[in-house]
């Protein structure tokens, strides 16, 4: 148990620091979070900044703990967060680096750190949602190309994305765990139609995708192939382990910020409800402690987070959604009003509980893979 | 930074669990609550005394065994776990200050919450007992009186309330809470993979399996939170470890006791045994509405 940082950490942090101090005032106002191409152009434009710096690449090749400290400095700093960037900073980038040939790597992780290409998820599909290993989408080779033709849902960002992670049934025969390939589409290829879904908070950040008969080169797959299901564990396992690092920090700040709005407007003298964000304090402060035990675990265990990714997204996921309750406990009429960041961010949070593997789906996780009990129904 | 145990840590941690297996094992715990009256075994005391246990962070040069809190809090977590008896936590603090604390040959208690436990067979009582009276404690291992007139507080407190001596007692109290959430959630998950109904083993329903995986986020919710604390002492993160490891401590017992269905109700299980205790526990050494409040002044 040691929390303290190095000498060389500290200057990382230190450094990081100062430059945030002088870039972040020179940053463009924020666009409507409504404007899916106006937050694209945003936020690469920011992952642009942070390329130039040296930044880019801290989200998987510089050591978890410095990533740690990069997350927590800009969630402090408040700095833009990865936002449509989210899948190839977060997902495919990590996988491609972990998973892919060198030839791969070099063609796609350059365009994604510095925010010239953005990635989206083709994973889910109507019949195949958290049960992901039931996905139709099939995939039939056709000299050098796959040919893929089918359906996905709830893809995030694939009206603004370059390239789609894409899970594809390459073997119709074998187990529905076995014959899955992992496919990079690129979105602008003939047959691909997306169809963007209005979500409840009346955004569009995610969409429908037809694929028919889209031709994928053989080359754009990553893992072997029909080894889709075990290089998709590897993405899932980012997911869940690092990827919502930086939004405990940020919770931890929106949660002194709602502290000083309930001391600003008497909120804070009802005992219930001082209590009540006491105990959310004591949440949030708690996950990000599990957070560092789960980055020293990864570190230790060559870097890919393992199931406690999974112990930690139950928690947070269901913490979030209550975070945002006390806050309309605490902003009172105001919490009804849509031009409010916190209104439009707690019916996001409602999402939180479902998405990369619904709760329900974690705590099968947690029950079967770290407490050894039986597969079953 | 590194989160994980060191390599001595995990020795201590393996040497504590295996002197209180020898110590207090199963049979201990049922023969002492099978008593007529809890009565303080001055022997186990002495030999945890002779451990180590209570001079766990006194320096070497006055008789101790020069660790930390970090230590200290992996030693109590495992006497969590066993349900040890006694003021172990009052004595560990006390030892330096109180003659024969560390070694284990004097039982030091201390009034906690208008509470005292083991007032009747302590040696040394920190604290005013006039007029503390008997009660029937709930927890067949933990005698309590009650000291009139010394109600847990209530209102906001200073954190400054929660000294550095007061708070290594609720962090180590903390920890013995996560030892104990720790063990109901073993407990749990060994029972739902030998139990079979419906012609299966019961930790094959999903029902099950998703109360015994609840467990698990609040146990390893809780023990981040307090091993965080050792380290960085600082009393807000002191409270709120206390507040989650009750509630990890309560919460797991209790879904222990639902997941041995009827057998949990039974004096027979050992569960009732961890669900109690970890009730004594929640009630002493800061309480969760002020500890809520505590978290709450450092927002």
């Amino acid at each position: 148990m040691d929390l303290a940082h190095s000498e060389e950490e500290e200057e990382f942090r230190a450094r990081l620091r100062e430059w945030l101090a002088a870039v972040l005032p020179t940053l463009p106002a924020r666009p409507d979070p409504l404007d899916w191409p106006a937050r694209r152009a945003y936020d690469c434009g920011w992952q642009r900044r942070l390329y130039d710096a040296g930044y880019a690449d801290v989200h998987w090749d510089a050591s978890p703990t410095q990533r740690l400290i990069f997350l927590e400095e800009t969630e402090l700093a408040g700095a833009p967060y990865v936002g449509a960037n989210f899948v190839g900073l977060l997902h495919a980038g990590p996988t491609i680096a972990a998973e892919g040939t060198a030839g791969q790597r070099d063609r796609w992780l350059p365009g994604i750190l510095r925010g010239d290409e953005v990635w989206c998820q083709g994973f889910s599909e109507p019949e195949a949602g958290s049960d992901l290993a039931s996905l139709r989408t099939r995939a039939v080779r056709d000299g050098d190309a796959y040919v893929v033709s089918g359906q996905k849902i709830w893809t995030s960002h694939a009206e603004v994305a370059d390239w789609c992670e894409l899970l594809v049934r390459t073997d119709p025969t074998a187990s529905k765990h076995r014959g899955i390939s992992w496919l990079a589409m690129p979105m602008d290829a003939p047959g691909v139609t997306v169809r963007p879904l209005r979500t409840l908070a009346g955004s569009t950040e995610f969409a429908e995708m037809f694929l028919d008969e889209v031709r994928i080169p053989v080359g754009n797959r990553v893992g072997e192939e029909n080894d889709g299901w075990r290089v998709t564990m590897v993405t899932l396992s980012f997911e869940r382990g690092t990827a919502f690092v930086g939004e405990v920090v940020a919770c931890r700040r929106l949660l002194g910020e709602l502290a000083r709005t309930a001391r600003r407007n008497g909120t804070w003298d009802d005992p219930v409800l001082r209590r009540r964000l006491g105990r959310l304090s004591a949440e949030f402060q708690a996950l990000w402690r599990l957070t560092q035990a789960n980055v020293s675990e990864a570190q230790a265990t060559g870097g890919v987070p393992g199931a406690g990714g999974s112990v930690f997204k139950l928690h947070y996921s269901h913490a979030r959604q209550e975070l945002y309750e006390a806050a309309a406990a605490v902003l009172g009429p105001d919490a009804l009003d849509l031009g409010r960041d916190w209104t439009l961010d707690r019916l996001s949070s409602l999402s939180y509980t479902i998405a990369a593997g619904t709760s329900q789906i974690q705590r099968n996780i947690v029950a079967e893979r770290i407490l050894g009990l039986p597969k079953g129904r | 930074m590194d989160f994980r145990l060191t390599e001595d840590q995990r020795a201590l941690r393996k040497g504590v669990r295996e002197l209180l297996a020898r110590l207090f094992g199963r049979e201990a715990l049922r023969a002492a609550v099978d008593a007529p009256s809890p009565s303080l075994d001055r022997e186990l005391w002495r030999e945890l005394g002779a451990a180590g246990f209570f001079a766990l962070r006194l320096p070497e040069e006055e008789g101790g065994v020069g660790l930390g809190l970090p230590e200290a809090v992996l030693a109590f977590e495992e006497a969590g776990r066993c349900l040890v008896p006694g003021p172990l936590v009052a004595t560990h603090v006390a030892a330096g200050a109180v003659p024969g604390a560390a070694e284990g040959s004097t039982v030091v208690t201390e009034v906690d919450e208008g509470l005292v436990p083991w007032l009747d067979e302590a040696d040394v009582v920190l604290g005013d007992v006039a007029g503390a009276a008997p009660m029937r404690s709930v927890d067949p291992l933990t005698p309590l009186h009650r000291v009139p007139g010394l109600v847990g507080t209530t209102g906001v407190p200073d954190t400054a309330d929660v000294l550095p001596a007061t708070g290594v007692a609720v962090l180590l109290t903390a920890a013995e809470q996560v030892g104990s959430a720790a063990a109901t959630t073993e407990m749990a998950v060994r029972y739902a993979r030998e139990r079979e109904q419906f012609g299966q083993v019961i930790g094959g329903f999903q029902a099950v399996k998703h109360l015994c995986a609840g467990m698990l986020v609040r146990v390893e919710l809780a023990r981040a939170a307090v091993w965080a604390a050792s380290v960085t002492a600082d009393p807000v993160e002191i409270a709120g470890a206390k507040l989650l490891a009750d509630e990890a401590a309560t919460g797991n017992a209790r879904d222990c006791l639902q997941v041995y269905g009827g057998m949990g109700f039974t004096w027979e299980a050992d569960v009732h045994l961890h669900l109690k205790r970890a009730w004594v526990r929640a009630g002493l050494r800061l309480p969760a509405a002020r500890a809520e409040e505590v978290v709450a002044a450092g927002l």
